[in-house]
């Protein structure tokens, strides 16, 4: 993990410290939801409740301070999300219902998101401006600059989020995010995360990146960046909230690494089986809150109990909900359809 | 009479002032030039993009994504195979967000050969945009349906491609666009940039067009017949047309429809002519492996098998890399009126 770049490299003094305090137990108890939830979703997989899974264990000591202060809501006064598939803690934060997301890992009619068309972890919700997400994993970086751009003209305080992972960077979207996110008169107002797990799919990011930092690209760009630890959720918080005081108000693009955690893998396809050699967010976070004595040992043993006695039953119910019918194959399409 | 450049300014026109187009963006689209078919010139929302497409497809869709009507341009199609990918998104954005996301949105771009534009300005993309579901597809190869399909496209709550014969650009319409002056030399004057210095500070005088629209999915009979029945688009629609009314002089009456539309196609159209005649022919310069009127063979087949009097016949281009500079090789690689009207002579004498 880089610590070597500045938090505060480049970001102009009124922003700096900015934004509203951490509520630290809340986050921490998102943080155990999400993980209960992704938990829930990969054990759905493996008892054949799933044909999939694929999410973001070990992203929510960034994610939760993330959702947490996105700027919900629909149209161009709050933030548009462009979020790749490991972005459940996130979901969670901004109040989305767990049982949405099993729907959709169970492909059923119910599931909102989709209609059983997509894949787990694949989000699409108009009232808080998250975009379809889709499963090519840097896409989205082509598109974000699309609803910055409209903002941009727009006003106001609304910006773009864009996240993906450090593999995706290798394609071409990521110079086209950064470049036209920085045009001369043209800067837009779009917050470009890259969530750095060190690991595309099997292969090593080291293994076939030449760069060390990803986000330093952004330098040529004139873009503002940042490194952060992304497992832990109070430097997470506060460089987040640096950084979108500064999107918000100035207009202009940062980007952002985060160093995080994939504690399970790729996807079902690798086994989804937990690792033990990286950080686990959600365990250190809690350590941390018992040492500071916000919470007890029982109390998170109490908590994640429940969290999973809950998505048990929410799974249970969903496992009786229907299929979408054949026919809807053919629905919405078009419009008119 | 306008030409096609001239047809697709005038509907960007009404569609900034009129319609809620917020973008018109591209590559050279904006001042000064816009655009290298003059397509956008003295437009308000016009802007250059870098010379990126997959930019230009990303953030089209951003924008619609926000709620803002775009018209993004491909400066030739032959350049947007990197975006793929984007397009099959944009496809299948409202039907894989259980119809919750619209994408208003208008990808324009120049197709097809004839302007010796020898490898990378020669391609055309009928059977790639088709197989990529989600979209509509329209290929006009009129300055008036030009118009009219644009309009209607930038109106449409989905996406919608908008093909156009880059050969034709340039030739005048014989019918004219409702509110066209009579005079295309008044035209001209009014909304045709000047060159050289003179371009600075100049103001396109608009002309005060009536509302006029062409429904997507919609063919057009160019030539009534009742011996053979011909479908093309594009570059080759006029082909056809003109080898029709020269087959006629000779007592062999053709049905020549516009297709227009690609996606969705005029099926009651095409199956209600080929009821008629026994005989089809299908004409287009794309590659013939995997060619969109492989497609409409196979429905005439399906649906009108014991109505044919001759087996059904596609006149496309030959399956080869590219469209050679050399005249020749041009000429040798995507039909041309010589070879349209022999096609149609020969299946006009066939019996199955």
């Amino acid at each position: 993990m880089s610590t070597e770049p500045s938090h505060l490299r480049g970001v102009p003094k009124p922003h700096r410290g900015a934004g509203p305090a951490m509520d630290k137990l809340h986050t921490f108890k998102l943080m155990v939801r999400a993980r209960v939830l992704e938990e829930r979703m990969i054990s759905m997989q493996k008892s054949g409740n799933s044909f999939f899974w694929i999410g973001g264990p070990g992203e929510e000591g960034f994610n939760v301070p993330l959702g947490l202060q996105v700027k919900k809501g629909q149209g161009l006064d709050h933030d548009y999300l462009h979020l790749h598939y490991r972005s459940s803690a996130i979901m969670l934060a901004m109040g989305m219902d767990p049982i949405d997301a099993l729907r959709q890992a169970g492909s059923k009619a119910t599931d909102p998101f989709s209609g059983g068309r997509n894949f787990v972890n694949h989000y699409a919700v108009p009232k808080w401006n998250v975009v379809p997400g889709s499963s090519p994993i840097e896409v989205q970086y082509s598109v974000a600059p699309g609803t910055a751009r409209a903002q941009k003209r727009h006003g106001g305080d609304g910006i773009t989020i864009v996240n993906g992972g450090d593999a995706g960077t290798a394609e071409a979207d990521f110079a086209t995010c950064l470049n036209w996110s920085s045009q001369p008169n043209w800067e837009l107002p779009i917050l470009i995360l890259v969530v750095n797990n060190k690991w595309g799919i099997s292969t090593p990011f080291d293994e076939v990146h030449g760069d060390r930092i990803i986000v330093r690209r952004a330098e040529s760009f004139g873009i503002r960046w940042d490194v952060v630890d992304g497992n832990d959720p109070e430097a997470s918080w506060s460089r987040l909230a640096e950084a979108m005081a500064y999107v918000r108000a100035e207009r202009k693009p940062f980007a952002l690494e985060a160093m995080v955690s994939r504690l399970n893998g790729h996807s079902s396809s690798s086994g989804a089986n937990r690792v033990d050699d990286e950080p686990d967010c959600v365990r250190d976070f809690g350590e941390r809150l018992i040492e500071e004595g916000l919470i007890t040992r029982d109390e998170v043993d109490a908590l994640v109990e429940q969290n999973t006695k809950e998505m048990g039953t929410l799974s249970e119910r969903v496992r009786a909900e229907p299929e979408p019918e054949p026919s809807a194959a053919y629905d919405h399409i078009f419009t008119e359809s | 009479m306008a030409t096609i450049a001239q047809a697709v300014r005038l509907a960007l026109h009404v569609g900034e002032t009129r319609l809620g187009v917020t973008d018109i963006f591209g590559e050279d689209v904006g001042p000064p030039l816009g655009g290298v078919f003059t397509c956008t010139q003295g437009l308000e929302t016009t802007w250059n993009s870098p010379l990126d497409e997959r930019g230009i497809v990303g953030t089209s869709f951003g924008l619609a994504l926000a709620g803002c009507r775009n018209v993004a341009e491909i400066q030739f199609c032959d350049y947007i195979h990197n975006t793929i990918d984007l397009l099959r998104l944009i496809g299948n954005a409202r039907w894989s967000s259980a119809g919750q996301f619209s994408v208003p949105l208008v990808l324009a771009t120049p197709v097809g050969a004839g302007i010796h534009g020898s490898i990378y300005h020669s391609q055309s993309i009928d059977a790639m945009a088709t197989h990529i579901p989600g979209w509509k597809v329209v290929l006009p190869s009129t300055p008036k349906d030009a118009y009219g399909l644009l309009i209607t496209a930038i109106q449409d709550p989905d996406p919608v491609m908008f093909l156009y014969p880059k050969a034709l650009i340039r030739a005048p319409g014989k019918e004219k666009i409702p509110g066209e002056p009579e005079n295309p030399k008044e035209l001209s004057k009014m909304i045709d940039a000047p060159l050289g210095d003179a371009r600075a500070g100049w103001k396109p005088k608009w002309p005060e067009l009536e509302d006029f629209s062409i429904p997507i999915g919609k063919a057009r009979v160019t030539h009534a017949g009742t011996d053979v029945t011909v479908v093309s688009y594009g570059r080759t629609a006029p082909l056809c047309t003109k080898a029709a009314e020269k087959l006629a002089d000779e007592g062999v009456f053709v049905e020549v429809i516009d297709l227009r539309s690609l996606y969705p196609y005029d099926w009651e159209a095409v199956v209600g002519s080929v009821r008629k005649t026994g005989r089809f022919l299908t004409v287009n310069e794309d590659t013939e492996v995997t060619n969109f009127g492989e497609h409409l063979i196979r429905r005439v087949v399906d649906e009108c098998f014991y109505e044919l009097e001759a087996p059904p016949r596609l006149l496309a281009g030959a399956n080869v890399p590219g469209i050679g500079l050399a005249w020749n090789l041009e000429r040798a690689s995507v039909p041309q009126p010589d070879g349209i009207e022999a096609a149609i002579r020969e299946l006009s004498r066939q019996y199955a």
